[in-house]
């Protein structure tokens, strides 16, 4: 049913994931007044900003420690130092997050130890958040999670218990994240949710401009989140090691309540009812619309997507809630793939097909790329993909549409304004793959039927050969 | 206004050097030199560059070595078209792991390049190198030999480590693998009139198009370098006449090599604008002293001018007086872009790249005005401040700029490897100027002006 290639892999094609540290990068854009620095050789950093840019269209100054050869033999040190002075001067952060690549990891630089160093040597009492993020040791995902749980490590400290709620986002859109804050507000929930790029990533034109947009998670309420009631976080499928909630489960005994992004009305109904059941606070009638609309948008289009077969892709998170989501209206997921290493995965799609009792068996692949799924998808007649934009090369080569949600999309406008999660979200979802799937069909069922059914007015020897090609 | 300017001082002392306003200093203006730490370059790496150069040769396999990320970031990004096989559009790593980087990346990179050619029958395969292959100490050369014994085919290392040097230094790798895969030891018979066509990548077709201008006057391009280019086309490079070259910054060191193995002479050309166009056209025929050609070449201009002028002027007149900033990856692109700009009547206020060399800044500093700052490696900062003090309408540059530009609301022509319309030639010409027309004119620049309803 699933397979998980281990080590056997000599080449990647096609890729379907990113890098470590581009997940710490979008982790740290969500803090409140951060600049982030990635110690290391110039190129990562100015690859993963332009590729952050393009997704959000916004500006991303990440700062690098431009190793060269010389802080490749002898120790990068001296500029990561120079990083931190320049970058303070120029953009006067409030906190700097630390990140490493493949190179400053493989010559084994302390980064922790020298931003201490760094900070006693200038009398500094100043966050400096590091998270080792070498590019070979897992992907963008991972990077992701692992950084949050950094950020938290640095700046939760004891406090007294504040009654909110913490919420940690996966890597979502931050349309998706101001959905969440909305429902939040409905539901009169106290929250601190981590990390906030809905602004950072995704700003208001106004002027003056300024260097570090407005918006993020406060340092302030992360320091806080010790004494929050309850934490709720989107990650099934992260694992312990790199988990902020279960950080603060076993440091300040917060308990961790881990749910699946709200996409899919199930999805959604465990994110409310478990809101509900933390604060005994009630729905407010105009959420409860909010489903019923779904639940009518689910019964209007249930026959065009009961047609819909799909290959779903991405960060393991993202995909676990779509395969969810794709199987309660019957868009068969026949293909799940990550292009990270995680077995969770694997376990749960096979759980939540065997649960739902399924006609079909999902295949579900993880560390894979482009070139399987691709060869996939047509072993298994797919009829439409949905993840992020690099799967453009099915749509080009396969004639699979796409549905692009996720991360990156590149060769589209508005990756920032994707918005897939709530019961609206949801609904907002649902009709783009069933508008997809209707246009395709649109496009091509005349044809279709002319081609299989029309044998001329009298038979001609045209129409038999065309009855022996059918 | 003010208030903004004043927020925005340059607070990095190391980065003067880099920076001058013409007719202010007498200085000269630091440049080739390394990122400093923190100042958040815009630079690619040497990878970057050596990829930038290689990827556009169609029917060969490029396999990084290195982990993912570099492979990810770089995967089909550009714009360079091919008559033939897609191959070069795939991208394939050896995903180095942690153990790999522990034990050694050989092994899996030699399996790799097995399988590759199993699957794709492939008979040039470029081998990348990347940061950390340079640093645990994969011997490429000795794999990539050994695989060139084994499977017959060629299989051409790439020293491409980015931490050493910037992109310049990718380029110059790529130019270093372009020699070895042209390397002959045969006697060669020149082909009269034939030239080999270096810096053009065939973005949206560009080098299509010059092919057709040459074929018009009688010569035969032989290469590309690279765009379009096969593996057996390259090899007829040495049988040339003559050397072109577009992007310098790029193809230079190429060319050099070439006039001395091959005595090749060249030519530095720019198929940028109208007038560029025209001039190179007329160098060509007089290089070959060909009465005929000369006449033919006459008549193109005047052929191909006149489908263009009624557009052209009509931008031109949108457009007089309007300030263009430009941040360019090479020298070559912001020296014809300062030239296009004057065509439909703007002026350049600001002009920085991100490897310019010495030789690049003395030509712009001739061409600019009075009051142009000019500078080298510039960063976000930088650019900002730049923009909003000069007054720019419009910034040239590449991805990660766009955004700060509409930020600050200035208008932005993308000059890069993703475009999907040609800027060379006389087409180019007026896709250019329609490209900052559809910018600079835009009525959403009228929006952000607007009062909003509550007054401010
Ligand atoms: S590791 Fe080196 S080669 Fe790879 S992107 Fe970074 S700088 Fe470039
Ligand atoms: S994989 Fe490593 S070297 Fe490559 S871009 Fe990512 S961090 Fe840089």
């Amino acid at each position: 049913m699933s397979r998980k290639i281990e080590g056997v892999k000599n080449v990647n094609e096609n890729p379907c994931n990113m890098c470590m540290p581009m997940g710490g990068i979008l982790a740290l854009k969500g803090i409140e007044q951060t600049m982030v620095v990635l110690h290391g050789s110039q190129g990562c950093s100015t690859y993963m900003r332009r590729h952050i840019s393009q997704h959000f269209n916004e500006p991303i100054d990440v700062g690098s420690s431009s190793l060269n050869e010389k802080g490749t033999i002898y120790g990068g040190e001296k500029n990561l130092k120079q990083a931190f002075n320049n970058i303070l001067r120029v953009y006067h952060p409030q906190m700097i997050g630390v990140l490493t690549t493949c190179l400053a990891e493989t010559i084994g630089e302390d980064v922790e130890r020298i931003a201490a160093e760094y900070l006693r040597e200038n009398k500094l009492n100043y966050p400096i958040v590091t998270a080792p993020t070498p590019g070979y040791g897992g992907s963008h995902a991972e990077g992701y999670f692992f950084t949050v749980r950094r950020i938290v490590e640095g700046l939760a400290k004891k406090a007294e218990k504040n009654y909110k709620i913490n919420i940690f986002v996966s890597n979502i859109s931050p349309a998706d994240i101001r959905e969440i804050k909305r429902i939040l507000d409905l539901m009169q929930v106290r929250y601190t949710l981590c990390p906030d790029f809905s602004d950072t990533l995704d700003r208001p034109y106004v002027r003056p401009y300024t260097k570090i947009p407005e918006g993020g998670t406060k340092l302030a309420d992360i320091a806080e989140m010790s004494g929050a009631l309850a934490t709720v976080q989107m990650g099934m499928t992260v694992d312990e090691s790199i988990s902020p909630g279960e950080y603060l489960r076993e440091e300040f005994g917060v308990p961790l309540y881990t749910i699946p992004i709200p996409i899919g009305l199930e999805n959604t109904d465990i994110f409310i009812k478990l809101l509900q059941e933390l604060t005994g606070g009630v729905i407010p009638l105009s959420l409860q619309n909010e489903r019923g609309r779904l639940v009518d948008a689910m019964i209007d289009s249930h026959k065009y997507n009961f047609e819909g077969r799909s290959a779903i892709f991405g960060e393991p998170e993202l995909v676990y809630a779509l395969a969810g989501a794709c199987i309660e209206n019957g868009i068969m997921p026949l293909v799940v793939a990550t292009g990270s290493k995680n077995s969770t995965l694997c376990t749960l799609v096979q759980d939540l097909s065997a649960e739902k009792g399924l006609d079909f068996i999902p295949e579900i692949v993880t560390e894979s790329d482009f070139k399987e799924i691709r060869g996939l998808s047509v072993a298994k007649g797919v009829n439409v993909a949905i993840g992020h934009s690099d799967g453009h090369y099915l749509e080009e080569q396969e004639n699979i549409p796409l549905v692009r949600l996720g991360f990156p999309i590149h060769d589209r406008i508005g990756g920032q304004r994707i918005l897939s999660v709530g019961y609206t979200g949801t609904a907002m979802f649902l009709d783009r793959v069933t508008n997809t799937l209707l246009a395709a069909k649109q496009k091509s069922y005349r044809q279709t039927m002319y081609n299989k059914f029309y044998r001329g007015k009298e038979k001609s020897e045209v129409a038999k050969y065309e009855l022996l090609r059918v | 206004m003010n208030a903004e300017l004043s927020a925005i001082e340059l607070s990095i002392k190391e980065r003067e050097d880099f920076i001058a306003t013409k007719g202010k200093q007498k200085k000269q203006l630091r440049c080739d030199a390394e990122s400093i730490a923190g100042c958040v370059s815009q630079r690619a790496c040497v990878f970057c560059g050596a990829r930038v150069v290689l990827n556009p040769i169609t029917d060969a396999i490029h396999l990084i070595h290195g982990p993912i990320g570099c492979a990810s970031y770089t995967w089909d990004i550009r714009g360079s078209l091919s008559s033939g096989t897609e191959l070069y559009r795939n991208s394939f790593s050896t995903d180095l792991k942690e153990q790999d980087v522990i034990f050694g990346g050989e092994k899996k990179l030699a399996r790799a390049i097995d399988e590759l050619v199993a699957a794709y029958h492939a008979k040039l395969i470029f081998v990348y190198s990347t940061c950390i292959v340079g640093v645990i100490g994969d011997d490429i050369e000795a794999v990539c030999r050994a695989a060139m014994v084994r499977h017959h085919i060629k299989v051409i290392p790439v020293q491409s480590s980015g931490f050493i040097g910037n992109k310049s230094a990718g380029y110059r790798a790529a130019c270093d693998s372009l020699l070895s895969l042209i390397h002959t030891e045969k006697k060669i018979s020149k082909k009269p009139k034939s030239v080999n066509y270096l810096g053009d990548f065939n973005l949206a077709g560009e080098a299509w198009i010059i092919r057709d201008y040459l074929a018009r006057i009688g010569v035969t391009v032989s290469t590309v370098f690279t765009g379009d280019a096969s593996y057996e086309e390259l090899k007829t490079a040495p049988a040339a006449s003559l050397n072109i070259i577009q992007c310098a910054g790029s193809m230079a060191y190429l060319a050099k090599q070439m006039e001395e193995l091959y005595h090749i002479p060249y030519l530095r050309i720019s198929f940028l604008g109208i007038e560029d166009t025209a001039v190179t056209l007329r160098n060509i025929a007089e290089y070959f002293e060909d009465p005929e050609m000369q006449q033919k070449v006459e008549i193109l201009i005047e052929e191909e001018s006149r489908k263009v002028t009624d557009e052209l002027s009509f931008y031109r007149k949108k457009l007089e007086g309007k300030k263009a900033a430009v941040y360019v990856g090479g020298g070559f692109k912001a020296i014809s872009l300062i030239k296009q700009f004057r065509e439909i009547g703007m002026e350049v206020v600001m002009v920085g790249t991100q490897t310019g060399q010495p030789d690049d800044y003395d030509t712009i500093n001739g061409l600019v005005t009075e009051g142009t700052v000019v500078l080298d490696d510039a960063n976000p900062a930088e650019l900002e401040k730049f923009m909003i003090e000069q007054g720019a309408n419009l910034l040239v540059g590449g991805v990660k700029e766009r955004p700060l530009a509409y930020k600050l609301g200035v208008a932005f022509v993308d000059h890069n490897h993703e475009r999907k319309h040609p800027l060379s030639g006389f087409v180019g010409a007026v896709n250019f100027a329609r490209e900052v027309y559809s910018t600079v004119c835009s009525p959403v620049w009228r929006s952000i002006q607007m009062k909003t309803p509550w007054g401010e």
